[in-house]
């Protein structure tokens, strides 16, 4: 009794450029030396400009060096090279003789340090992009995925060996495609997901191949390198690695001009601008301003570096959001953001995930239900406006504007720091606004929504932490009572989408007890511990409310709490 | 491509509105630029073109008066809107489509914006709320491609200033680039001016302060002297914080030149419009008859009206202004609005500062 989704209309796409030599990420990685040194001088001026005197660059150095001694001692990872302990212990000898010697040689000496600090982390960060491992990557999970797909649906053993279904039957994209296939064409795209599974990455990267995009660039935790198998994808799909346990100065000012120039010089790129996956489960809606920045920056750079009369790439921002029923990490991530709401403290990376339980979690998505769903919002230019397919920015009168002027000050474009910082707030609102508007409600946050805003509405007198600890005999809602809510919920949930201002899934359409049902089945549905059940007498009930929490969070920030 | 040689000096900058307030601040940037400067009216041009006189101003050399909106867009990078709130948004509307991101738009409007559902009027509304009511700066954000927007807002009243007594505005904007333009352009010896970078509060000082301006005139035509002003100062900036907080801007703005400073100014002053509405109701004459003897809008009337419905919407205390609201369009008298007042049982001095 599964309630269907409509057809997948999801075609094949072509590619739009045909030869991987072609590819802006390519000729990024064949230029690979120069382009970690032209990094590693840009982020060298940067800190240098910043630093005029001889004893803020040694201070800096100082702090640096101190930071990362503390790091190597503290939290070492099996991806950190192995002679980096060696590297800081020179780096500090050298630095310590530096008081003795005259005032124009330390100067001198500070510099070539700082220089030899960001080079290193230049090439800690870059990617590795290999034309033919990126092939045979893709191919090994075409192959893998397709048989353990047609294995699973088509229950002959034979069928193991058919390609009738395809991961296109798995996972849905909707949106603007067409836009983002042409836009890619006419200008450098960076693609903006929501975050919410270390899935998210590779997610991410087979979409772009299936939409026949060339690669991508992006910024992925080192964390993720920990894990091998992750290792081995990322590296051959262009990722370059984020390290957050290094707050530095000189590390973050490379790691952003790393992403800047990458941009600039037209390299497709996608970045999670959450920062991190969703805690809570919610839609992000405080976004990471650095990255964002950066983005703005390279295209007031192309317009300040362009020649009269040249025509400037442009940079599109594309917002994605990515739906499942199901986050492998929910559990944890919930913990996580519940110990850490009311305190901002530091929230350590842990990955409890090897290779072993990742490939347990495939096995699991593909041969039981859960359909994964991608969102391509439209195109954005840097300063959040919607472009037309040709890519020219449109203000809300649909009027061609030129994003140009928006750096000209008196006639001449100028770089205004402060300004460009408040064209960042504002691209983060847009997205954010756009998150909303193109995420897809699923029937599992449906009932995850309307379950725990029901438990909220009996008990208003507890806060969060004592609705979470709600005891057992109280953890049970009506069927008919849930029913109603749900159909109010979904009403204007069909409402909001009238007004454009969300989506859903075409299976939450249909006889409400057949999408309860079918979100009852898929929240959560790996989880150890159910966040949503029918018992035996046909009401609902929970086994773990925190999780529950997460995928209610889903739909939080639409006001439907009021229709509970 | 504008050419390096063709200096900021040379383009006008360009002001909307020839009002009262209109008029000082094209004078005060006449100083050091040429103005242009807008007027609806083509016997205000006329007049201004042959007189050299507007409202009573003598208007400087410099200024150019037109009734062209486009004309003016394409001069000026830098433009001054200045004209009744509830006129703004037709006028954003018929200058947007010549409008760039690189225009620089500081107001200086002390009025809000209504847009309601279809079919509603204002007095239909029980209760307003933030998607209906906005400052001039989000109108201009809405109804144009202008990010760098801005305002000016502070006790700035046209006489003084146009005798060139000593005075201060504060200018409000997001954008740093912003406030020192327009330092740069209206700043003198006799002319401070202040930065801010919390444009919404700002502009709330500015917009809410009109309604106890009203309140000080009704004191002032019942008679009573400096305790009743005092006491209504202290208490409508009170009012104001509050108001001001549910309508999102910051404490901070209000004790600000903005807030306090033209509050202070206002309530001690005939010369200001809505003070002398005050002072008329109290003297017995409806808002009607106020209304049909002025040729400029006391902009604090109408803010009454929606501040008072702000506030049953996000429940906030503002007893000023309902009964300032009773009195001008429910026909209470001063006298028993105050009466009421006087009885209000609230008695806690500050609760707005510190967390």
């Amino acid at each position: 009794m599964e309630v269907a989704e409509k057809k997948n209309k999801n075609r094949r796409y072509k590619p739009i450029l045909d030869g991987i030599p072609d590819w802006p990420v390519y000729q990024l990685s064949k230029n690979r030396k120069e382009f970690i040194e032209e990094v590693a001088q840009r982020a060298f001026n940067e800190i240098k400009k910043n630093r005029p005197t001889t004893k803020q660059l040694v201070d800096e150095l100082e702090a640096t060096v101190y930071r990362e001694q503390q790091r190597m001692k503290r939290n070492r990872w099996r991806v950190d090279a192995a002679d980096e302990p060696k590297f800081w212990r020179n780096l500090k000898e050298e630095l310590v003789s530096l008081s003795s010697k005259g005032a124009e040689v330390n100067k001198r000496k500070a510099e070539e340090l700082i220089y030899r600090i960001v080079l290193r982390y230049s090439n800690e960060i870059a990617g590795n992009f290999k034309a033919n491992s990126y092939r045979l990557t893709r191919e090994i999970v075409k192959f893998w995925f397709a048989r353990l797909l047609n294995g699973a649906r088509v229950k002959k053993f034979g069928a193991f060996f058919r390609t009738r279904y395809t991961l296109r039957d798995k996972i849905q994209i909707v949106g603007k495609v067409k836009q983002l296939r042409t836009l890619a064409t006419e200008g450098t795209v960076v693609m903006v997901p929501t975050h919410s599974s270390n899935l998210d990455s590779i997610l991410i990267g087979w979409i772009i191949h299936s939409l026949g995009l060339p690669a991508f660039i992006y910024g992925a935790g080192l964390n993720l390198f920990n894990i091998k198998i992750f290792a081995y994808f990322m590296n051959s799909l262009g990722a370059f690695k984020v390290d957050r346990r290094k707050k530095n100065v000189p590390y973050l000012e490379t790691l952003k001009f790393y992403s800047m120039l990458a941009v600039q010089k037209g390299a497709h790129s996608i970045f999670f601008p959450g920062g991190t996956r969703s805690r809570s489960g919610m839609i992000e809606k405080n976004l990471k301003l650095g990255l964002l920045s950066s983005t703005i920056e390279a295209q007031r750079n192309l317009y300040m570096e362009a020649q009269p009369g040249e025509v400037v790439r442009k940079i599109f921002i594309v917002p994605v959001t990515l739906n499942y029923h199901f986050v492998l990490e929910a559990p944890d991530l919930i913990d996580e953001y519940l110990t850490s709401k009311g305190a901002d403290r530091y929230l350590p990376e842990q990955d409890k995930y090897g290779s072993w339980q990742l490939l347990q979690f495939l096995f699991k998505f593909f041969t039981k239900g859960s359909n994964i769903s991608v969102s391509i919002g439209p195109g954005l230019d840097v300063m959040g406006n919607y472009v037309d397919d040709d890519g020219n920015s449109l203000d809300s009168q649909g009027r061609i504007i030129d994003p140009r002027d928006y750096f000209i000050s008196q006639g001449e474009i100028t770089a205004d720091k402060q300004r460009e910082d408040e064209y960042t707030r504002m691209l983060s609102h847009k997205i954010v606004a756009e998150y909303h508007r193109i995420n897809r409600v699923f029937a599992s946050h449906l009932v995850a929504f309307v379950a725990f805003e029901i438990w909220q509405k009996k008990h208003p007198k507890l806060d969060l932490f004592g609705l979470l600890r709600l005891p057992e005999e109280d953890q049970v809602i009506q069927y008919e009572e849930f029913r109603a809510a749900c159909k109010r919920v979904r009403k204007q949930i069909y409402s909001l989408k009238e007004q454009s201002k969300v989506y859903h899934a075409t299976h939450l359409k249909g006889k409400i007890d057949l999408v309860i049902r079918h979100g009852l089945d898929n929240v959560g549905i790996f989880h150890l511990k159910r966040p949503l059940l029918m018992n035996k007498e046909g009401n609902i009930i929970t086994k773990d409310f925190n999780t529950l929490y997460y995928y209610h969070n889903r739909l939080a920030g639409y006001d439907l709490e009021k229709f509970i | 491509m504008t050419s390096k040689n063709l200096s900021d000096s040379e383009k006008p900058i360009g002001v909307i509105g020839a009002g009262n307030f209109g008029s000082v601040v094209a004078n005060l940037l006449a100083r050091q630029k040429k103005v242009l400067l807008y007027a609806r009216d083509e016997s205000v041009i006329q007049r201004i073109l042959q007189t050299r006189e507007n409202r009573s101003h003598k208007m400087h050399d410099n200024i150019t008066p037109t009734n062209d909106l486009a004309m003016m867009a394409g001069q000026c990078d830098v433009i001054f809107p200045i004209v009744p709130s509830a006129h703004f948004r037709s006028m954003m509307r018929q200058i947007s489509s010549h409008i760039h991101p690189y225009h620089i738009l500081i107001h200086g409007t002390k009025g809000l914006d209504v847009t309601l559902p279809e079919g509603q009027t204002i007095d239909t509304m029980q209760t307003l709320d933030r998607s209906m009511v906005k400052t001039m700066s989000e109108v201009i954000v809405e109804e144009s491609v202008a990010v760098r927007v801005g305002c000016l807002a502070g006790p700035n009243l046209s006489k003084e200033l146009e005798e060139g007594h000593p005075a201060a505005t504060v200018i409000a904007s997001h954008f740093n680039e912003v406030i020192n333009i327009g330092k740069r352009l209206l700043r003198n010896e006799n002319f401070q001016v202040y930065e801010n970078n919390d444009v919404v509060g700002v502009e709330l000082a500015g917009v809410l302060k009109n309604v106890i301006a009203i309140a000080a005139g009704a004191l002032s035509g019942m008679g009573y002297g400096e305790n009743a002003k005092g006491l209504l100062v202290s208490r409508g900036m009170v009012e104001m914080v509050y108001l001001g907080r549910a309508l999102g801007g910051n404490t901070k703005a209000f004790l600000g030149i903005a807030g306090i400073g033209d509050l202070v100014t206002t309530c001690n002053s005939s010369l200001s419009r809505n003070f002398s509405v005050g002072f008329r109701l109290a003297k017995g004459e409806s808002l009607k008859e106020i209304l049909a003897s002025t040729d400029e809008i006391a902009e604090g009337i109408n803010t009454v009206k929606i501040a008072k419905k702000c506030a049953d919407h996000y429940k906030v205390r503002a007893p000023i202004t309902t009964m300032l609201y009773h009195v001008l369009f429910e026909d209470m008298t001063v006298k028993k609005a105050l009466e009421y007042l006087m009885r209000y049982p609230l008695n806690i001095d500050i609760d707005f500062l510190g967390e």
